[in-house]
């Protein structure tokens, strides 16, 4: 009796697992991604051919398919900060890098998002940067938007930070925020404001053009 | 950090700047790059196979040979290639380690040479990924059981200093140890096996007695068995009182199977003697004869393979539970089976389904007695099946049971126990190390204050002197790190210390309710001593909580003990970070300095934003009550 039944569960595992695996094969086929040619790539990105090959190189370390989808990219982003929950921010990159909204950052994706970031005007930065913030992408950063955005931040510290984290200090940094960029006091901030704004602000001027030489 | 990943660095320094708008602080400086040269292929040739990388991908792991400058030293000037004399087919494996991360152990391998070539490229152990790590520690306690073997043979000769106890000890364990414990051993068994047939023999009939009946030798030559049931029981119990005496932990040695088999063996024999002809209890007494039979598992210290049956049987429990719940529903189903199809039939033995699990049970393990058997052809035909399943379900189990006391047989039971142990243990530090690890990299390099003169209004000079000592990849990890705190206001302290200022915090809590001094004192006092081995917990944790009229005391009391500490350590010891170095950094102004009390007046949230504080005060002097309404609270200096 248990012979039968066992015999049983045996070949129903075994039609699973064929429908399984023809899935799978179908699925890591559909994923695999090449880049456009190189000199293309150079066209439109501020990359020399050097750098192309150097971040390509990485890129395709990390994710032979070409592709990156979400769940890679917040692990890969994980790894950078060990203490703290960089999942959520990475999520918000992740929407920002994907300018296409297909659900997966490709190799141009990815080097597009970089040229600008490191290699682009102060303007495409700040430009680059109020796209992140605007996570609905309606033109404008509500309250409610930035509070996620500076709440993933906050969490990427983790716990362990010194002075502990309070729970209304993520909302404290959203008004201070919102008092130096929101001028006209509508409670929203518009694009002109953002980058009126941060052109008005040292600091920020400063570290926009910390990371030039990352590469 | 991986090194997989160290290509994507760029990329999370370059989406830092999604940080910069939000951030009230001003950045630290970046880390440069001072020779940036192009990326170069460089020739490692082992052993005349020439393998080639990119330098960067070598330079992910600074602390091994090939990633730090040690490879220098081997540099071939005629031929501008590195040349290392060893073994390439390993040195695939450590190449490989550098450019995925992943460090494997290949099976053909023998592992005392991979561990060599391991050693030589400065590679520890503990960082092969775990699709190979179990096979690797495997091998590794094979081999060093091995040695371990060959070594006590040779040790066993030469152990002057053990005490007698220890002498008795080895001796009871191992038999092969000196003459006087082969003869103890085989003594033991023999009066084993004596007692054991006296047992038996007991119950053979032997001769007549004049009313014309067979009676056992036991009631012929009672006191012939007696005394031998005697001597084997003194044997058995001298030999018991000496193994407890010689345990090493009695407690243990009174818990485990052997004594419990032992004791079992000598008690029918007190219990009979203390017990009298009692009529009532030789019933009972009669049934105590049984246990008597246990005598013959104490050969299970003698026999090997007898203990390893044991261990197979207890290590294969959820195959025999499996054997036994089938068998069990098989039994059932049959059972009903068979009492209903053969109800119909006259004189049939069927006369309830328990009465006919018996057949079912005989029919299933084939045995077949023929006592019952069905008459109805319904009765028939479920009698074949039942005896087709019965084979079926019986030899399924079985081969599991077999292979694994195989198993069990060529590995040493003992071992096993061990690596369970070991194995979970290194598994899960192996996974906190690689977890803390990078973030541990980050808080010891800002106690080492490095990071303290990397600011973007700060002084250049010291920055590059002090790179020299962690990686390029490192620093740029570090300066990622930084400018994250910068933007939140926050810093990141060690877990350790967290958790020692949340327990503060738990513990300041309590004594608020009550004004009385003595109270907060003891409290303080036993929360004190217990930290005079760590450093000294960041009282800002109190008062952000702040209190209200007690915080004063409590304050000064804490300062006081800090004062019992070493003189040196005071001050650092109102430091969050930098115990070890003691250096203090005052440049970063960005963080709230100085503390000292509070004062009984109703609490206010002191935020961080503010960073007018007055300037430090001497933490050794006795604190006085600030006039107004400032709360202070104590931060790093």
């Amino acid at each position: 009796m248990g012979a039968l039944m066992v015999i049983f569960s045996l070949q129903t595992k075994q039609r699973r697992k064929m429908t399984d695996s023809v899935e799978d094969e179908l699925e890591l086929s559909a994923a695999r991604h090449r880049p456009e040619a190189l000199e293309q790539l150079e066209a439109q990105t501020r990359f020399s051919r050097k750098e192309l090959q150097i971040l390509y190189r990485g890129f395709k370390n990390e994710c032979p398919s070409g592709v990156v989808n979400e769940d890679t990219f917040k692990e890969i982003y994980s790894q950078f900060f060990p203490q703290g929950d960089a999942s959520t921010y990475a999520h918000f990159l992740f929407d920002a890098f994907d300018t296409d909204h297909n659900g997966s950052v490709s190799f141009e994706d990815f080097v597009m998002g970089l040229s600008i970031l490191l290699r682009g005007t102060v303007q495409e930065k700040l430009n680059w940067a109020f796209n992140l913030y605007d996570i609905n992408k309606d033109g404008y950063i509500t309250k409610e938007e930035m509070l996620d955005i500076i709440k993933s931040i906050y969490d990427m510290m983790g716990k362990c930070t010194y002075p502990t984290l309070k729970e209304e200090t993520p909302r404290q940094h959203v008004e201070i925020f919102f008092q130096k960029m929101d001028k006209n006091r509508d409670g929203v901030v518009t694009i002109d404001e953002f980058i009126d704004c941060c052109q008005n602000d040292e600091n920020i001027m400063k570290s926009m053009q910390l990371f030039e030489n990352v590469i | 950090m991986a090194a997989g990943v160290a290509a994507w660095l760029p990329f999370a320094r370059a989406a830092a700047i999604g940080w910069m708008p939000v951030a009230n602080l001003p950045m630290p400086i970046a880390p440069t790059n001072k020779n940036k040269h192009q990326d170069e292929l460089i020739i490692l040739n082992v052993s005349g196979r020439r393998f080639q990388t990119w330098r960067n991908t070598l330079d992910r792991y600074p602390d091994t040979l090939l990633g730090s400058s040690e490879k220098e030293f081997f540099f071939n000037e005629e031929t501008r290639e590195y040349f290392f004399d060893r073994d390439p087919d390993v040195f695939r494996s450590i190449l490989n380690f550098y450019r995925t991360g992943k460090l494997h152990y290949p099976r053909y391998e023998c592992i005392s040479a991979y561990d060599e070539e391991l050693a030589f490229f400065g590679i520890i152990p503990e960082i092969i990924s775990d699709c190979c790590y179990e096979e690797y520690k495997d091998r590794k306690r094979e081999n060093a059981e091995r040695l371990m073997d060959d070594l006590e043979d040779n040790k066993d000769s030469k152990l002057p200093n053990m005490t007698f106890r220890e002498t008795m000890w080895r001796a009871f364990e191992n038999p092969h140890t000196s003459t006087m414990a082969l003869v103890f051993y085989y003594v033991t068994g023999f009066f084993i096996a004596i007692s054991v047939i006296t047992n038996v023999v007991e119950t053979v009939p032997c001769g007549y007695m004049p009313n014309q009946r067979d009676i056992p030798c036991g009631e012929r030559y009672t006191e012939a068995f007696f005394c031998m049931d005697t001597a084997c029981v003194m044997i058995f119990t001298v030999e018991y009182l000496m193994r407890l005496f010689a345990a090493p932990s009695r407690y243990r040695f009174m818990r485990s199977v052997m004594s419990i088999i032992d004791v079992v063996a000598i008690l029918p024999y007190y219990i009979g003697l203390v017990m009298t002809n009692n009529e009532d209890v030789s019933g009972a007494f009669v049934t105590l004869r049984v246990f008597r039979v246990f005598r013959i598992f104490k050969f299970s210290r003698h026999s090997q393979g007898l203990r390893i049956l044991g261990y197979t049987l207890k290590s294969c429990a959820s195959e025999l539970g499996f054997l036994l719940f089938s068998l069990t529903m098989a039994i059932i189903i049959f059972a009903t089976v068979m009492f209903y199809a053969e109800k119909g039939s006259s004189s049939s033995k069927f006369t309830s389904i328990p009465a006919s699990f018996w057949y079912t049970i005989v029919t299933m393990t084939t045995l077949g007695y023929g006592d019952m058997v069905p008459k109805t052809i319904a009765g028939k035909i479920f009698g074949s099946i039942c005896s087709l399943s019965g084979v079926l379900v019986i030899a399924l189990p079985v081969p599991v049971i077999v292979s694994n006391f195989s198993r069990i047989y060529h590995q040493n039971q003992r071992a096993d126990k061990r690596r369970a142990q070991k194995v979970q243990k290194a598994r899960l530090s192996r996974m906190r190390i690689s977890k803390s690890g990078s973030s541990s990299a980050f808080l010891h390099s800002k106690r080492n204050g490095l990071n303290q003169s990397l600011e973007l209004t700060g002084s250049l000079e010291e920055d590059q002197q002090l790179k020299k000592t962690t990686s390029l990849l490192e620093s740029q990890h570090h300066h990622l790190l930084h400018c994250l705190e910068k933007t939140t206001n926050h810093e990141f302290v060690d877990e350790r210390l967290y958790e020692q200022g949340y327990m503060q915090t738990a513990l300041q809590n309590f004594p608020s309710q009550s004004p009385s001094l003595s109270s907060e004192e003891g409290i303080t006092g036993t929360c004190c001593s217990r930290r005079t081995k760590k450093s000294m917990q960041p009282l800002s944790a109190t008062h952000t909580h702040s209190h209200t009229h007690n915080l004063q005391e409590l304050s000064a009391l804490h300062i006081q003990c800090g004062e019992r500490q070493a003189l040196n350590t005071s001050r650092s010891s109102l430091n969050l970070m930098s115990d070890e170095s003691g250096s203090l950094n005052c440049k970063s102004s960005g963080l709230v300095t100085t503390a000292i009390i509070t004062i009984p007046t109703p609490p206010s949230n002191n935020s961080r934003a503010s960073p007018d504080a007055p300037p430090p005060p001497n933490p050794d002097a006795p604190p006085l009550p600030n006039p107004g309404n400032d709360v202070v609270k104590i931060s790093a200096l």
